[in-house]
């Protein structure tokens, strides 16, 4: 992966995305986008903006609307040789294209015993917060993170969503990138000089109090929770996990050691989410460690509500600083 | 609905090169030039494919199968659209194509590990270009679509050299044509003038759905929605297959797009080794197919019109016997996986987790069995 040129200062996600994407596109002339309206339109959110007028129409592809076709034509590119990006309009859209996912992309290379690789990258844009109608908001990380073969990683600032994307590219498996959406123009920043490693989770404010965890769209959330728990004198430890699947554990543990409790946080539905799954390892991994419970903020089991309610519905500071208080109680 | 209408329209004229009674008939879409030694050859690709299925058979019976998926019936719809296929083109099967994997020149131990439970699969579809077995119905017409989305990327259609121009040829059957994936890979075909031949062996049930659950119409007639041609031939007659198939493979290696064909044939056993057709048809429509059998037709026109004796009919069933030993030695012989292969492969790079669990799989097995 080369790095950045540079002029890589104050790009926004939408931005760092779309140069990304380009520079795999130059690399590996087998990558080849595909979704609705990434042509000409430069796809709904424009994070393909221009990308085919450089590239052209072969290699960004718009296609029918079908996303189960989207999925399933990337395979048999895949068996072809080519390394496919998809891009689902909507997380609510990608469910059409579930039995290709689930059942074909994660599953070829271990039906052909390893002789076939399926480099997919399957770009959603993610989330709440944007005000949207229905099929709009979803969180659909749980369903593929439960999946074996399929990789789920998060991006939540504008330089790893440039490296992240090239390195989901550059992965020899599929990869299931949530991109959250209402992210995509909200800040603008430097481009780091060299990745991280993909599925590495990253500590970004140390503390000594209480763990907090998250990926993707709650990261702002958790760090203006942290910067008004430390005005009452609690230090958060946050971190980014940036990979759901598979989970960088041992980041987490080793905090969890030096603080003694842990808040995992995200915008997916509370049961059998990301949090239990973390709380699951952590206890087993570190149970005399922890002073407290795992505590859980995410979205409640219930539809996406309407968008007049998102808000309260999402994990916010106030639901955030609410558990913090909570686990500092034992 | 009206009670009046039919649920499906009279069955219009199939392509037949072939009758029944085993005279040749011309059609005039579809000359076939062919030597009658060339048609002993489908001869004998038809009787030993036929064989691997009958012993296929006995061997879930005999418990070393789970379970088996027959093609009895669909060989000639099989070895003449497999037979029409070039060496660089691209198959991609259901779970029932035992009959193009043949004329792929895969050997019949490669298909019998998913039904032995010894593997999913595995082997590599680049090796005779015939992809992996495909049980999810109908999600393997998508693979082809993109498949040939590639071969138009690589310039490899339309170009007048025979060696490059590539084409795909997607399996299905009537059941098929009702999921959504089949539909969506016939938009994909029919807008991207993609050089895919869309293969449905209409062989009248789906388990135990008769054709008219998923059909008002003939099924070659869905294709003209799609915006390519359609057409209908006799799936029990090897040579109307063969002409139909190189014509509509002609076609997408010269990026005139795609054709669906609907091969009319007769599923004689049951869907697998596990079904029961008394629940559901009768047997008096299995005896009236069997008189438009696929080997039969080309038996007698080979005996009566081409002159071949018995000596060629023995040296097919001599190789018929060898290939039975074959498949008989040769799937009880597949090793069984070891306990941590189901580990491999899950992704290209293990992740330390998966890691994990695999030690503590081991671990458990070995100390159990210990």
């Amino acid at each position: 992966m080369s790095a950045p040129a540079a002029t890589t200062n104050n790009w926004t996600m939408a931005k760092a995305l779309n140069e990304g994407m380009r520079k795999s596109m130059e690399l590996d002339p087998k990558v080849v986008i595909m979704g609705e309206d990434v042509g000409k339109l430069g796809g709904v959110f424009r994070i393909t903006d221009g990308l085919q007028k450089d590239f052209g129409e072969d290699r960004v592809i718009d296609t029918p609307l079908a996303e189960s076709a989207i999925i399933g034509t990337a395979v048999g590119l895949a068996i072809r040789g080519y390394r496919p990006v998809c891009e689902i309009q909507f997380d609510g859209f990608v469910f059409p294209g579930f039995d290709q996912i689930v059942s074909q992309v994660a599953k070829f290379h271990n039906r052909s015993a390893g002789l076939v690789k399926m480099p997919i990258t399957i770009r959603i844009p993610s989330g709440g917060g944007i005000g949207a109608v229905e099929h709009h908001s979803e969180s659909v990380e749980t369903y593929f993170a439960h999946t074996a073969g399929l990789k789920v990683v998060a991006c939540s600032t504008p330089s790893d969503a440039y490296w992240m994307i090239q390195e989901a590219i550059a992965d020899d498996d599929p990869v299931i990138f949530i991109e959250p959406k209402r992210l995509y123009h909200a800040a603008r920043a430097d481009i780091e000089a060299a990745p991280t490693p993909l599925y590495e989770a990253r500590i970004v404010r140390p503390g000594q109090h209480v763990t907090v965890a998250g990926y993707g769209p709650t990261m702002s959330t958790l760090l203006e929770s942290a910067k008004a728990a430390a005005e009452d004198g609690i230090e958060l430890e946050v971190i980014d996990l940036r990979s759901v699947s598979p989970l960088d554990m041992p980041t987490v543990v080793e905090s969890v050691r030096r603080t003694g409790r842990l808040i995992v946080v995200h915008e997916a539905p509370q049961s059998f989410g990301v949090g239990a799954e973390i709380a699951a390892r952590v206890t087993e991994q570190a149970f005399y460690s922890l002073e407290a419970p795992v505590l859980r903020v995410t979205g409640y089991d219930t539809p996406y509500p309407p968008s007049r309610l998102e808000h309260e519905w999402l994990p916010n500071l106030d639901r955030v600083l609410d558990a913090v208080d909570k686990i500092m109680e034992y | 609905m009206s009670e009046h209408v039919l649920a499906v329209h009279p069955e219009p004229d199939l392509v037949q090169l072939l009758t029944p009674e085993g005279q040749r008939v011309e059609h005039p879409d579809y000359p076939l030039d062919i030597t009658d030694d060339e048609i002993s050859a489908l001869y004998r690709d038809l009787v030993l494919v036929r064989r691997i299925d009958t012993e296929a058979i006995a061997l879930q019976r005999q418990g070393e199968l789970g379970l088996w998926a027959s093609l009895l019936g669909q060989e000639a719809a099989q070895i003449g659209s497999g037979r029409a296929l070039k060496g660089h083109d691209m198959a991609f099967p259901t779970y029932r194509e035992h009959g193009v994997a043949w004329c792929r020149g895969v050997d019949p131990l490669t298909l019998l590990g998913l039904f032995r439970g010894t593997n999913l699969g595995g082997f590599d579809p680049r090796e005779h270009n015939f992809n992996l077995y495909t049980i999810v119905i109908g999600a393997q017409t998508l693979h082809a679509a993109g498949y040939a989305m590639g071969v138009v990327r690589d310039g490899a259609v339309g170009t007048g050299d025979p060696q490059r121009d590539t084409a795909v040829l997607a399996f299905f059957g009537d059941g098929a044509s009702s999921q959504g994936d089949v539909n969506e890979a016939f938009v994909w075909a029919g807008a991207g003038n993609l050089p895919v031949v869309f293969f449905c062996q209409n062989n009248q049930w789906a388990i135990s759905e008769p054709v008219t659950t998923q059909s008002r119409v003939p099924l070659f007639q869905r294709a003209s929605g799609f915006g390519f041609a359609g057409v209908r031939v006799d799936g029990n007659d090897v040579l109307a297959c063969l002409a139909v198939t190189r014509k509509a493979l002609d076609h997408a290696r010269n990026a005139q797009g795609p054709t669906l064909i609907e091969a009319f044939t007769y599923r004689m056993n049951p869907h697998t080794t596990n079904d029961d057709t008394r629940r559901y048809r009768l047997g008096s429509e299995v005896e009236t197919w069997k008189l438009k059998d696929p080997i039969e037709r080309v038996r007698a026109y080979l005996t009566r019109v081409a002159g071949f004796d018995h000596t060629f009919f023995e040296k097919v069933e001599e190789e018929a016997k060898a290939l039975a030993e074959h498949v008989r030695s040769g799937c009880r012989a597949l090793p069984d996986p070891t306990p941590e292969s189901v580990f491999d492969n899950v992704h290209v790079t293990m992740s330390d987790e998966l890691r994990e669990q695999r030690s503590e799989f081991v671990d458990f097995v070995s100390e159990v069995s210990a």
